[in-house]
Order: structure tokens, then sequence, then C-alpha cells
């Protein structure tokens, strides 16, 4: 079999999971298994795994190291945000939704692009400094502007909302730290394993096409990449600025799964951002489907594990060792593709 | 007129002159040796050629257009192509896609269509399936073409370099030591495939080599570099003979 159908069936295989997950877990809705609980875990799952794929894409395909991706996840969120606020009575929820996500999406690819140039300059340990820094930056910004909408335009402050000096008939859009609040949820787990397809799509093409080798290209032997006639510094743009976008649409789907968004670290700061390289390095830097099973296991066990209080932390711990073996090990992977090969065989 | 004029070519890093006046014609077909022991500044001079770094001095023409201030990327899409004397493969991808980002210049499709998979993509990816695989073929690595290139025996990661090299379409060909770290065995299949390549292509390479016996065997014009400065030029068998040169060698 040649590698081509080999990489199409594993892509295959990979938007398999994705729609295998999704229709289990509506069966489960369906039929009242799924406790509230977990009902209320599924979207916040998917965009985790939509924002893995785009990290994966930044640290695996280009093999940068970035630890700031939740800023621009924090960015698509109020960005699209901001947008529904303002058109939540004048435009119909799915109309509303979709240009969000055009919000979202490319407020978030300009950040990419913008912090592109000069962290791109950067190698190694600096870059990932420096994207923690913007990531850091991004948040801290957003927490303290305020703005506001009248009839005679947009306000913004840096101080409180009386500062910004509005006619009666206006409406604060972000309030400082407390955020912003009455965005429309119109999210929902069918359109965030809609936008995880999309963005698998995307990454997935991307890595067998021409901008994708180059990117890869870049990433193993930079040298030897523009010996060969490659623009290192574009591919690198290109690759960061998608990551970006990517990130962007995982942020838009959590502005739009909750009612108040505000930008704390829990969810934009680095620690967030941390996890979510957990996620990629446990799920196999460079293997985008790993990073969406890893996302959706490591998501949802600890907090499916609140019951056991006290073992809580060391069944994710055990949890996290044995996927690094599953994914490193050389015995396990070559039982891996002894099992894949074995399944491949048998379709093809 | 020549492939590749240099004129009056230096370059110093702090004290050191690493290149020291450096003067080269290479006519079009021909296989040039650049030789000398160890430090020379063989190196420096592919360096310079290919934009790594920028001569305090000199001019540096291919095909009569002055690429002397141009970057690493524009000398390629100029017509130089090279490979390194410590080699440096996409060690991570496999040996058809190695050959293929070689290709990436000449075989256009926009991102749009590439992210998609519409438009020009099927046709082009096809045309550079095939492209790729008769570069391998020539270089006796078709059975491989999904191997990863690092998994690749040492001889074939050498050819496998020339290999992506040429898939630039070049002009001009460098091989920086290609024959370091190869057995006698390998050298001599090396050789046959430089000489395929030259015969195939109609190409014009320039070849550093640190073995002089090696050179001697087929290389047309040498010129031995000795401190960074060119010590003797000319063909092969009367710079041989000078013994000058031999001195050099063994005082080197
Ligand atoms: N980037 C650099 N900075 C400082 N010195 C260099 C640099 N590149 C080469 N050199 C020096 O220039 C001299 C020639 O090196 P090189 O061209 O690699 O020699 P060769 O390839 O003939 O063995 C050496 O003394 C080397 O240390
Ligand atoms: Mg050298």
């Amino acid at each position: 079999m040649t590698s081509k159908k080999k990489r199409i069936k594993d892509n295959l295989i990979t938007y398999g999971i994705v729609i295998a997950l999704y229709i289990v877990m509506e069966i489960l809705l369906k039929t009242g298994n799924l406790s509230s609980h977990l009902k209320g875990l599924l979207v916040p799952m998917t965009y985790y795994a939509i924002i893995a794929v785009a990290l994966n894409l930044c640290v695996g395909i280009l093999g940068e190291l970035s630890i700031g991706h939740c800023g621009f996840m924090c960015i698509g969120a109020f960005a699209s945000a901001i947008f529904s606020k303002l058109t939540a009575d004048t435009l119909p929820d799915g109309i509303r939704l979709f240009i969000a996500f055009i919000i979202g999406i490319a407020v978030a690819a300009l950040f990419g692009f913008l912090i592109g140039i000069p962290v791109l300059r950067l190698k190694g340990d600096y870059l990932a400094i420096v994207t923690l820094a913007f990531g850091e930056i991004i948040k801290n910004v957003i927490n303290a502007v305020y703005m506001g909408v009248d009839s005679k335009g947009v306000h913004f402050s840096l101080n409180n909302v009386m500062d910004l000096g509005m006619e009666p008939d206006g409406q604060v859009i972000i309030n400082g730290a407390m955020g912003i609040t009455g965005t429309p949820r119109t999210a929902n787990f069918t359109i965030a394993i809609v936008v995880l397809l999309l963005s698998l799509f995307v990454v997935l093409n991307l890595m067998n096409s021409r901008d994708g080798r180059a990117i890869m290209a870049v990433r193993d032997n930079s040298i030897a990449a523009e010996a060969s006639g490659i623009n290192v510094t574009g591919y690198k743009m290109m690759a960061f600025t998608i990551s970006a976008a990517i990130a962007g649409a995982a942020g838009v789907l959590f502005s739009h799964n909750i009612t108040s968004l505000t930008a704390t670290s829990q969810y934009f700061g680095y620690n967030a951002s941390i996890m979510i390289l957990v996620y990629v390095v446990l799920g196999g830097i460079g293997n985008i489907r790993g990073s969406v099973i890893a996302a959706a296991i490591l998501y949802l066990l600890p907090e499916m594990l609140r019951g056991l209080n006290t073992y809580r932390m060391l069944i994710y711990s055990i949890v996290l060792i044995v996927m690094m073996l599953f994914n490193w090990a050389p015995a396990a992977i070559e039982w891996r593709e002894k099992v894949v090969n074995r399944f491949v065989k048998r379709n093809a | 007129m020549s492939l590749l004029q240099v004129n009056n070519l230096s370059i110093a890093f702090g004290g050191l002159r690493a290149v020291d006046d450096f003067n080269l014609e290479i006519e079009k077909g021909e296989l040039y040796g650049l030789i000398g022991p160890n430090g020379a500044g063989k190196t420096t001079v592919f360096n310079l050629l290919t934009g790594v770094y920028k001569p305090n001095e000199g001019i540096i023409r291919l095909d009569g257009e002055d690429i002397t201030r141009k970057n690493t990327i524009e000398i390629n899409h100029a017509g130089i192509a090279r490979t390194f004397q410590n080699i440096r493969l996409f060690h991570q991808m496999s040996v058809i896609d190695n050959v293929k980002v070689g290709l990436t210049e000449r075989f256009k499709y926009s991102g749009l269509e590439g992210v998609l998979h519409i438009g020009r993509y099927h046709s082009m990816e096809k045309a550079m399936d095939e492209e790729a695989m008769k570069l391998l073929k020539v270089f006796d690595l078709d059975m491989e073409r999904d191997t990863l290139a690092s998994n690749l025996p040492y001889g074939k990661q050498r050819k496998l370099e020339i290999a992506r090299a040429m898939a630039t379409s070049p002009k001009l060909l460098l091989l920086d030591e290609p024959a370091a770290g190869m057995n006698p065995n390998e050298t001599a299949e090396l050789m046959d495939t430089i000489a395929l390549v030259r015969k195939e292509f109609d190409m014009t390479i320039l070849l550093i080599e640190h073995d002089m016996k090696l050179v001697s065997g087929i290389c047309e014009k040498l010129t031995v570099l000795n401190f960074g400065r060119v010590l003797k030029q000319g063909e092969t068998k009367a710079v041989l003979s000078d013994l000058e040169v031999i001195a050099a060698y063994l005082g080197g």
C-alpha cells in the first residue's frame, strides 16, 4: 500500500474517532444517560481539543514552542463576544454565530501575525518565554479595559465605567475585570464538533500539501530549507498565524458557551496554556489525532473523578504516565503500528 | 561566458582572513574540484556563494547575473543548490517528501487549494510525485520512497541530499565533501552517481573534496585553497604535478 493511501486512511480514522465520540455522546444525551455535570463538559472538551490541535500545529508541525496559546483563545473569545453582544437583538442566532466565528478567527489570526513578526525571530527557550509573556499581556490588558458603545460611537477607558463618558443611551460592553456579560449562549456540542472537524480538516490537509511540507522542512532543518529555496520566515508566519486562528475559533466556542466572559487566569493564563501543552506532548508531538484524544481524556478525567476526592490526583497522574509510555516507549510504538497495520489491511 | 564567475572574493572573521582574494571561473558542464587541507576555507567559499555569509569584498556572478548581495533563498532561485559537509536532511520526513520540498518552487498551487485539496492540488501533487520518483530512481532511492530520511543508511542519506538539491533544478550544484565518512565501496558508488548526474542532467558541479586521489579521478579542473588563499588553479593534471601543492598538503 502506498503512503498516500495510508495517509488518507489515517485521516479518515481521525475524523471517524471524532464522529464516533459525537454519536456516542448524543445517544447518551438523548437517552438521558448523561448527568447534567457531564453534559456541561462536552463543549469545553471539544474546544480544548481544538486548541490542542492548534498548538500541535505550532509545536509539532512548525517545531516552535509556544506557551501563550490561550492568549489567542482569549482574543478570539472577546472579539467574537463583543460582536455578539452588540448584535444580540438585531441578528438571528445562526447568522450572528457564523459572523462571530469569522471575527474571532480573523482577529486572533491578526494578533498571531503581529506577534509572530518579533517572536518568530527568536529560538527555543526565548520563543517560549516571549509567547508566555504575550499570553499574559493579552489577558491582563483585556482585564483592564472598559469599553462602551453609545449613539456617538465606541468609547474606551482604562479606569472605570464612568470614565467612558457615555450618553444615557450607552451600553457597557467590556466592564474591566468583570468582562462581558449577557452574550447569547448560542454554541452547542454539535457546532463545537463541526468546528473541531473543520480544524482537523485544515491542519491534516495542510500537512499533506506543498506549504505543509515546507513548514515541516523548516522545523527539521531551517538551514537546509533556505538552501532549498524555502522562504523560512514566510512559512513560520503562515503556520503560526493559522495556529492562532484555530485557537481563536476555540475562543469563539468558549465565549458563546457561557453568559459571563472574564479574562481569568484559570482559563487564559499560562497555567491553562501549559495544560494544553500537556495535551499536545502526551498525545504525541506532531500527532494531530493524539492531541484530540489526549485533550478529551485528560480534560474529562479529572472532572469525572471529582467524587473520588482523595485518589483523584493519584489516578490522574497514573493516566498521565500511562499515556506517556503509550506514546513514547519504543515497544508501545511498535505494538501500535502493528495494530494499525492489521486494521488497515483488513479494510483495504 | 562562464556559468560562475567569482572575482576577488574575501571575508574575514575577526582577524582571521578565512577567504582572501579568491577567484574562480567555471564553464557550463564542468566538474570542478575545490581542494585543500582542513580549515583552508572551502566550506566558507560555499557559504559565500550561497549567501550564508556576505563577503567583505568581491563579486559573484551566475550566468552573468550579479548575485553577491542576494540572500540564500534568492540564490537558490537564481540557480545554485548545495549539499552540506555534515548532512542536513529533513529527518522526520519521508525520502520522497524531502525531494518534494526541493520541488516546492517549481510546482505551484495556492495555499487555499492546498488546505482544501481542490483545484490544481491533485494534478500538481501527481506531477510532483512523478518528478520526485524520477529523481529517486537516478539515485537508486526509489525503493525507499516512504522511509524516514533519518532511517536511511549513511551513504543513502548523502545521495538523498544530492537528489533534494537537484530537485530545485539548479544551474550549478555545490557538493561539500560528499564522500566524507564513506567507506571505499560507498565512495566509488558515489563517484558513479556524480558522473551520472552530470551526464543525465548536463549539470555543472563544484565539488569540495579533502581526498586528492578521489578528486583527481573525476574533476577536469581544480582549485587548491590554503589558509584562505588560492594556491594553484587549472587543469587537474597540471595542478597535481605541482610540487608546491603537495608540499602544502604534507605540511598542512
Ligand atoms: N562563522 C565563522 N566564524 C568564525 N570563523 C569561521 C566561521 N566559519 C568558518 N570560520 C573559520 O574559517 C576557516 C575556514 O573554515 P572552513 O571554510 O570551514 O574550512 P574547510 O571547509 O576548508 O575545512 C576556519 O579557520 C574556520 O574556523
Ligand atoms: Mg569544510
